[in-house]
């Protein structure tokens, strides 16, 4: 054979093993990329367990959809979680155990304010960018520029997740002069009762009961009782779930009267809060963050819920997912964008993008503040009406909980007084 | 706040019903820890147990909670009798029921709390029955039927237990192991059994307290904890091994909780409340009505 047939035939051979090998690495799966680890503690058992499984479920169903369409950068989710217990002494060990141990890429809070503070301080310390999923306020103490709420509170969380409630309420005829405010003794109910104590002022409104109660209290006919005694026009109510429809069951049973009844009463948001306390929810003016009215149909919204609610009335979950679980996809979309476009997990890169940049959600078009929080407050007020029995389905059509603020997403009045609305 | 008698004799009455599911809740762990020395820490835990049976039954067949708690108090009997014949030979029977035996009853409540997150998830849980949402009206007294169903339920529950105790042979056998066990085995009774048949009265009643809490409040598995304090402070406060005593404790403890609510402040509540353990405590330290 001639030199140069041999040496074509080296060159050919080359380029086939080449080819091949190139063939190989491109067929290779991504499995065997190293993950990228995105870890949280979360309520699964306990008070918020609710709203934590629901979280979950929702966070789960991101993670699933980024993976099957080949991860963030090429390289597959996993999800490290532990449950917290809905205990906050929990979370320190939980987040430390994650970044010094478990060596997560990402982090992402678990639920609620009283959840969210004690990671703060181990966040700050490993220098990670953390979303928040539901506090009020966290922040505020802290500074940090590398955290972002996914609760749409605004800039000044204490006030623009109250004011909507007074705006509505003092639209109401005659026109509040008085106010009650009551709330449980616990982070997130101190912190909405003072924001409703410096708009209470700020309107003129007279402050004639203002009292906290311990988060264990059992029946709340006393405090419903004593709130009567002082007869005030509005009544504000800061309170997670259970206390919630010990508030709502005590003020039918007393035949509560006032103008207007509601304000921050965590529980109602949730399908099994709607379905138990049913017509008695007439009236009643709370704030939330998604419901199925026509202003609020954001792209990808319908899509979410539809994979939601199935797999959450199968987990024992929230089974309508209108409160915490689109707020956490979108949390996810924001984390796994800010990974894709700074080509890392860098924390002051994704920082300083997600700081930059107005994403595109399930839940809308979300900037955040300097201090992380939403540019543009987006808490809204709803007053439930026309809730007969304790079905579900009718809380997924429009009409059940009218949007009575902000302006922006109202989809009708308020009816009040709250005396004469039939419950 | 001014003192308003309408609002003071709401208050004083919201507080009798309150004190009588108190007394429902507790009256358990009065046999198990009071007359038994038994510091069965998972009494709340079977408590829930027993909300969810209730749930369950209520929710596919539409049988009355308290009716369907009836109806499983002898399953839940056996459950505590079986319980009592692993701590008495695991526990008891070698001596080790102080640290050991406490920490088994911890293990229990945790086992209990995680299996019904399991089985029903976290979400909270209500029944329906035709008397909640019911309220009666005379002059200023409001009675929720949600709270007056289970105050007369628990007083009928304590009647018919005292009746026991103190009439059938039984009972009086419970009662004196309670006093003195070896006198007791002196006299050919086994304390091992009397006791065996004491615990399964204990969780019976358990059972029976979970319809009472499913129908004032919504539950879920972990809402147990926040009765262990309250359990065990009436039952002291009460006096050990004494119903009535239990039963004035109870009383007194919700009357307290919804006067100081009404009046001073929720906040104060479990501040008061515990203030008058202290004090009851203070001048008599076998409670109110103790041996």
């Amino acid at each position: 054979m001639s030199k140069p047939l041999i040496r074509a035939m080296r060159a050919k051979a080359i380029a086939c093993a080449a080819a091949a090998l190139l063939l190989l690495a491109s067929t290779w799966p991504a499995a065997a990329a190293e993950p990228i680890k995105i870890g949280f503690g979360m309520a699964l058992t306990g008070g918020l367990a609710g709203n934590g499984k629901a979280a979950l479920i929702a966070i789960q169903i991101w993670a699933e959809e980024v993976n099957a369409k080949g991860g963030l950068l090429g390289r597959p989710v996993q999800l490290v979680y532990y449950d917290d217990q809905t205990n906050p002494s929990t979370v320190p060990g939980i987040y430390t155990k994650l970044l010094d141990i478990d060596q997560v890429d990402l982090v992402v809070s678990g639920y609620g304010t009283n959840l969210e503070a004690p990671a703060m301080p181990i966040i700050m310390q490993h220098g990670m960018t953390m979303m928040g999923l539901f506090g009020l306020a966290v922040n505020d103490q802290f500074h940090y520029d590398r955290f972002f709420q996914i609760q749409p509170n605004g800039p000044n969380a204490k006030i623009s997740s109250i004011e909507g409630f007074f705006e509505a309420a003092m639209t109401a005829k005659p026109t509040p002069k008085t106010v009650a405010i009551v709330g449980a003794d616990a982070e997130y109910p101190k912190v909405a009762t003072e924001g409703a104590r410096e708009i209470a002022k700020k309107l003129g409104l007279k402050i004639v009961y203002d009292r906290s109660y311990p988060p264990n209290t059992v029946d709340f006919t006393p405090i419903i009782r004593s709130i009567q005694a002082a007869n005030p026009d509005v009544i504000y109510v800061a309170s997670y779930p259970p206390d919630s429809a010990g508030m709502v069951r005590a003020a039918n049973e007393v035949g509560l009267k006032a103008t207007v009844f509601g304000g921050g009463m965590i529980g109602l948001q949730f399908a099994a809060l709607k379905q138990q306390l049913g017509p008695m929810l007439n009236g009643i003016i709370c704030y939330d963050l998604y419901v199925p009215e026509p202003t609020m149909n954001f792209p990808g919204i319908k899509e979410f819920l539809t994979k939601y609610q199935p797999r959450a009335t199968e987990a024992g979950a929230d089974p309508l997912g209108f409160y915490l679980p689109p707020f956490a996809y979108a949390a996810m979309q924001i984390l796994g964008e800010a990974v894709e476009e700074t080509q890392g997990v860098d924390q002051a890169k994704i920082a300083e993008y997600i700081h930059k940049t107005a994403f595109k959600t399930v839940v809308g078009d979300i900037r955040f503040a300097a201090n992380g929080e939403w540019a543009e407050p987006r808490i809204i007020f709803v007053q439930y009406r026309g809730i007969t029995g304790n079905d579900l389905e009718q809380f997924k059509k429009p009409g059940t909980a009218v949007v009575v603020a902000p302006a922006r997403y109202k989809s009708g009045d308020v009816v009040a007084p709250y005396t004469e609305i039939k419950h | 706040m001014a003192i308003s008698l309408d609002l003071l004799l709401g208050a004083v009455v919201a507080g009798i019903l309150l004190g009588g599911f108190y007394a429902a809740v507790t009256v358990g762990v009065s046999i198990s820890f009071g007359m038994l020395d038994i510091v069965n820490i998972a009494h709340p835990a079977f408590i829930i147990l027993g909300s969810y049976i209730a749930y369950i039954v209520n929710t596919h067949f539409g049988l009355d909670p308290i009716l369907t708690s009836i109806i499983v108090a002898p399953a839940f009997y056996a459950l505590g009798a079986a319980v009592y014949q692993v701590y008495h030979l695991v526990f008891e029977r070698r001596g080790d029921e102080s640290l050991r035996g406490l920490a088994f009853f911890f293990g229990l409540l945790f086992i209990t709390e995680v299996g019904l997150i399991l089985v029903f998830g976290v979400d909270y849980r209500f029944v329906d029955a035709v008397y909640v949402g019911t309220t009666l009206h005379y002059g200023p007294i409001d009675l929720p039927l949600r709270m007056l169903v289970p105050f007369v339920c628990s007083m009928a529950l304590l009647a018919g237990l005292q009746l026991f105790l103190s009439r059938s042979f039984i009972g009086r056998a419970i009662m004196a192991v309670s006093q003195d066990s070896l006198a007791l085995q002196l006299m050919s009774a086994s304390p091992a059994r009397i006791k065996r048949i004491a615990f399964g009265i204990s969780i019976a009643t358990a059972g029976v307290a979970g319809a009472f809490l499913i129908i004032i409040q919504p539950v879920e598995p972990s809402i147990g904890r926040d009765y262990i304090g309250r359990v065990f402070a009436i039952c002291v406060m009460g006096g050990l091994g004494s119903f009535p005593g239990m039963l004035a404790a109870a009383l007194l403890l919700g009357v307290v909780e919804s006067i100081t609510a009404t009046f001073y402040g929720p906040s104060w509540s479990p501040a008061v409340a515990f203030g008058f353990l202290l004090l009851t405590l203070a001048f008599r330290p076998s409670g109110i009505m103790g041996r």
